[in-house]
C-alpha cells in the first residue's frame, strides 16, 4: 500500500493496523454487517474469533489519548452512531440516485466516516469547517439534519440548500460549516480566510479546511499554505488521502509525500490512520490545540480509503483492484473497528449495536420520505438567493440587476 | 467645494470606512510599506497600522480567496489587484466562489467584500497587463460592478461598495488616478443603478462610463462649436445593477444612441445595452445603434498606435458623424 513509500520516520506513531496483511478474514464487514453476528458473538461461539481478531485490532492504540480517554460512555456511542448514521444515510442515497430522482452527481463518503466524525466532534464554538465536495459526512458530521440533506439531493425547496447546490454544496453556516466545494483545492483559500477572521476577531477558534489528495496538486492550496503560514494563521489543512484523484492513483499524480511539502512553508504536519476515530480525534485533539492556543497552521494527512467510485458516475474497473477494496473492508472499515473497540470497552451491547443501525436505517427512510414529500423550487426560486440585496425587503441599488428576456 | 483627483478621492472612501467600521481590511501587494503600487493607499499604513492595512504575497488566487472566506466570517475586505488584468488567476475565486456562495448555500451566506483596481488600456503596457473586464465580470450574477469616471462618483461609490453585503467589483483606471474634481465634503454615498446624465442634449445619446465619458464629453463639446450638436452623454456609473430607465429615457428623447467603451465589440457591454434598447425601444429609433470600442485584438503595446486600438476622442467623433 502507498503507506510503504513512507520514510520510517513518518510511520512512527501510526498505529501498526497501517501495515497488516491482507490474508482473507472471516469476519463480515459493516457494509454488509447484520448486527446479530457482531464480533462479541462471534468471539464466544466459533473458533476463529482469534483470527478475525488479527485481522481487525480491537484494542486502539488512541484510547488512552487525553482527547478519547475524557469521553463518557454517551460521547463515544454518539460518535459511533454518528459514523452510522452517514453510512445509512449514504448507502440510502445509492437507490435513489439510480432511480433517477438524483441528479448529476454523488460522491460518497462511505468508508471514510471516522475522518469527519472524529474531526468534527472536537470543535469548539469558534472553530469552523469547510470540505470538497465529497461532503456529505462532514454535514452529519456538524450536527445537519439528514431530512434536508436528502431534499436537497432531490433538488427540493426543502434542502439544506433550497435545492440550489445539489450534492457537492451543503452548507450550515449556523453549524460552522462552511460547504461544500465545488473546484478541487478552491476551497482552501477560503478556509484560510476563516482563520483569518477568527485571528482577526480576537476569538481563539481555528479552521478546519478538508482536501482530498488530489487536491495537494492545486496552486491554490499552495498559495493558501503560505500565507497561512506566513500570517500565522490558525487553520488546519486535512488532507483526505483515499489514495485516488478520481481515477488517478497518489502514485501517479503527486511526486513525493503530501503532508511533506508543509516543511517547504515552515509549517508542522501531523500523518495518521483515519479508519480508527480514535487516533483521528488525538492527531487533530493535538493540531486544534496548538492552533487555536499559539495560531499556527498545520497540514494534518490522514490515511483513508473509499469503498465506493469517485463518484457514482465512476464504474470503479479500471484502476484499483477489487481485493484492495476487499482488503480494506475486512481490515479497517472505520465503524467496524470502532465498534469492536466500543464492544471491548463494554460500552457498546449487541442490543445497542442493533438498535444504533435499526434508527440510522429508519433516519435515512424518514429523510427519504421527506424529500419524496416536498415540493421542487419554484422558477421565482432561480433568482432568489443570488445577491443579499436582493433578498431584502427593500433594495439597496437602483437599476436593473437581473437581465430576464422580454 | 474641495478639488481631489480621482486617487484621493478613493483614498479618502477607504480611510473614511476604516475609520467608521473595525471590520474593514485593506488588503492587497504593495498597498501598505510600499504605499500603493498606484499610490492609491499612500499614507495609510502609518495612520492605520498593520491590521488594518495588510500587504500580501503575489498571491491572487491565495488572498482574494483567503478575503472571500473571512468576508463570509463579517470581515469586509477591500482587496486591491494591482492590476484588474490579474484577476485571471483569481478567477475561480471570484467567478465560484464570491459569485456563487451565496446561491449555493440558498441564500446562507453573505460575502461583503470589495475588490478593486484598475483595468484599463492606454498605458503602453501590452496585452496581459490592459484587459478590461467589465463585461466578463458582469456576466456572473452574484457580482456587482462599479466603473466610475470622476473622482466624485469614486468617492462616493467605493464608499457605497464598502457598506454593500454582495460583492463588489469596482474597476479604476490609471489614466484616471490623476484627473482632478470636485468631491463634496461629508459622508456622501450613491446608490448602485444610478447613472448621471453628464451632458443633456437632444440630438444624439452617448452611452458610456470610465474614461470614455471623458472622450465624450470632449467629442461633444468639439462638435457643438463646429457643427452645432446638441449631444447627450449618460455616465453609466455601474454595469451591474445599470440604469436601463435612464437609457431608454434619453433614446426617447433623441432617438439616436452611440455607446462608447474600451470594450471589444464582440460581447461587449455595448452589445447588450444595444440588446436591451432595440427590444425595449425599438419604435424610439429613428437609427441603427453604432458602437465605439476597441479594436478587436489583444492589446497592442506599439505607444502611438495603441491610442488608435481604444476608443479616443477623434473615434468618438468619427462614431457621432456616421449617426448624425
Amino acid at each position: 500500500m502507498r503507506l510503504k513509500n513512507l520514510p520510517d520516520h513518518l510511520l512512527a506513531g501510526k498505529t501498526q493496523t497501517h501495515l497488516i496483511s491482507s490474508s482473507p478474514a472471516k469476519q463480515l464487514p459493516f457494509a454488509s454487517f447484520n448486527p446479530k453476528f457482531s464480533l462479541v458473538s462471534k468471539k464466544s461461539t466459533e473458533p476463529t474469533g482469534a483470527a478475525a481478531e488479527s485481522q481487525m485490532p480491537a484494542v486502539s492504540l488512541h484510547a488512552k489519548a487525553p482527547a478519547n480517554a475524557k469521553l463518557s460512555a454517551e460521547q463515544r456511542i454518539e460518535l459511533y452512531r454518528k459514523m452510522v448514521r452517514i453510512r445509512r444515510f449514504e448507502e440510502r442515497c445509492l437507490p435513489v440516485y439510480n432511480s433517477g430522482k438524483i441528479g448529476g452527481f454523488l460522491h460518497l463518503y462511505i468508508g471514510q466516516e471516522a475522518v469527519a466524525v472524529g474531526a468534527c466532534s472536537l470543535m469548539g464554538k469558534d472553530d469552523h469547517v469547510i470540505t470538497a465536495y465529497r461532503d456529505h459526512g462532514h454535514a452529519i458530521a456538524v450536527g445537519m439534519d439528514t431530512k434536508p440533506l436528502m431534499a436537497e439531493l432531490y433538488g427540493k425547496i426543502t434542502g439544506c440548500s433550497k435545492g440550489k447546490g445539489g450534492s457537492m454544496h451543503y452548507f450550515a453556516p449556523d453549524l460552522n460549516y462552511w460547504g461544500g466545494h465545488g473546484i478541487v483545492g478552491g476551497q482552501i483559500p477560503l478556509g484560510t480566510g476563516l482563520a483569518y477572521a477568527v485571528k482577526y476577531q480576537g476569538k481563539k477558534g481555528a479552521a478546519m479546511a478538508f482536501m482530498g489528495d488530489g487536491a495537494v496538486n492545486q496552486g491554490a492550496v499552495h498559495e493558501a499554505y503560505n500565507l497561512a503560514a506566513l500570517w500565522d494563521l490558525p487553520v488546519l489543512f486535512v488532507i483526505e488521502n483515499n489514495g485516488y484523484s478520481m481515477g488517478t492513483s497518489q502514485e501517479r499524480s503527486s511526486a513525493g509525500g503530501l503532508a511533506e511539502r508543509a516543511s517547504a512553508y515552515d509549517m508542522k504536519f501531523y500523518i495518521c490512520g483515519g479508519h480508527d476515530v480514535y487516533e483521528v480525534r488525538a492527531t487533530l485533539d493535538a493540531a486544534l490545540t496548538r492552533a487555536r492556543e499559539e495560531s499556527k497552521p498545520a497540514v494534518v494527512e490522514i490515511d483513508t480509503y473509499r469503498y465506493r467510485g469517485h463518484s457514482v458516475a465512476d464504474p470503479d474497473k479500471t484502476y484499483r483492484d477489487r481485493a484492495e477494496i476487499e482488503d480494506y473492508r475486512k481490515t479497517k472499515d472505520p465503524i467496524q473497528v470502532f465498534q469492536n473497540q466500543l464492544v471491548l470497552e463494554k460500552v457498546l451491547t449487541p442490543a445497542l449495536i442493533e438498535e444504533i443501525d435499526a434508527a440510522a436505517r429508519a433516519e435515512s427512510e424518514r429523510a427519504v420520505e421527506f424529500a419524496e414529500a416536498s415540493p421542487f423550487p419554484t422558477i421565482a426560486d432561480i433568482q432568489r438567493d443570488v445577491y443579499w440585496e436582493t433578498d431584502q425587503p427593500k433594495r439597496t441599488s437602483e437599476g436593473r440587476i437581473f437581465f430576464n428576456l422580454p | 467645494m474641495p478639488v481631489l483627483t480621482y486617487r484621493e478621492a478613493i483614498r479618502a472612501a477607504l480611510s473614511e470606512e476604516i475609520e467608521r467600521d473595525p471590520n474593514v481590511v485593506i488588503m492587497g501587494e504593495e498597498v501598505a510599506q510600499f504605499n500603493g503600487a498606484y499610490k492609491v493607499t499612500e499614507g495609510m499604513l502609518e495612520k492605520y497600522g498593520p491590521k488594518r492595512i495588510v500587504d500580501t504575497p503575489i498571491s491572487e488566487a491565495g488572498f482574494i480567496g483567503m478575503g472571500i472566506g473571512a468576508s463570509m466570517l463579517g470581515i469586509r475586505p477591500v482587496m486591491e489587484l494591482m492590476f484588474w488584468s490579474f484577476y485571471s488567476v483569481a478567477f475561480d475565486q471570484i467567478v465560484n466562489n464570491a459569485a456563487n456562495v451565496r446561491y449555493m448555500s440558498g441564500g446562507q451566506i453573505a460575502c461583503p467584500i470589495v475588490i478593486r483596481g484598475p483595468a484599463n488600456g492606454g498605458t503602453n503596457v501590452g496585452a496581459t497587463h490592459s484587459h478590461t473586464v467589465e463585461n466578463i465580470l458582469a456576466h456572473h450574477p452574484g457580482l456587482k460592478v462599479v466603473v466610475p469616471s470622476n473622482a466624485a462618483d469614486a468617492k462616493a461609490l467605493m464608499k457605497t461598495a464598502i457598506r454593500d453585503n454582495d460583492p463588489v467589483m469596482f474597476l479604476e483606471n490609471t489614466i484616471l488616478y490623476g484627473e482632478k474634481g470636485e468631491v463634496p465634503e461629508g459622508d456622501i454615498t450613491l446608490p448602485f443603478g444610478r447613472a448621471a446624465i453628464a451632458r443633456t442634449g437632444k440630438d444624439l445619446t452617448i452611452v458610456t462610463y470610465g474614461r470614455c465619458v471623458l472622450h465624450s464629453l470632449a467629442a461633444a463639446e468639439t462638435l457643438r462649436a463646429s457643427k452645432g450638436f446638441d449631444i447627450e452623454i449618460i455616465d453609466l456609473r455601474t454595469i451591474r445593477p445599470l440604469d436601463v430607465d435612464t437609457i431608454l429615457r434619453s433614446v426617447a428623447k433623441t432617438h439616436r444612441l452611440l455607446i462608447v467603451e474600451e470594450q471589444r465589440p464582440y460581447c461587449s457591454i455595448g452589445s447588450h445595452i444595444a440588446a436591451i434598447v432595440q427590444e425595449e425601444a425599438f419604435d424610439e429609433l429613428d437609427a441603427p445603434i453604432l458602437r465605439v470600442g476597441t479594436v478587436d485584438a489583444p492589446s497592442i503595446y506599439s505607444p502611438p498606435v495603441e491610442k488608435q486600438q481604444i476608443p479616443n476622442v477623434d473615434r468618438v467623433i468619427a462614431g457621432i458623424l456616421r449617426l448624425l
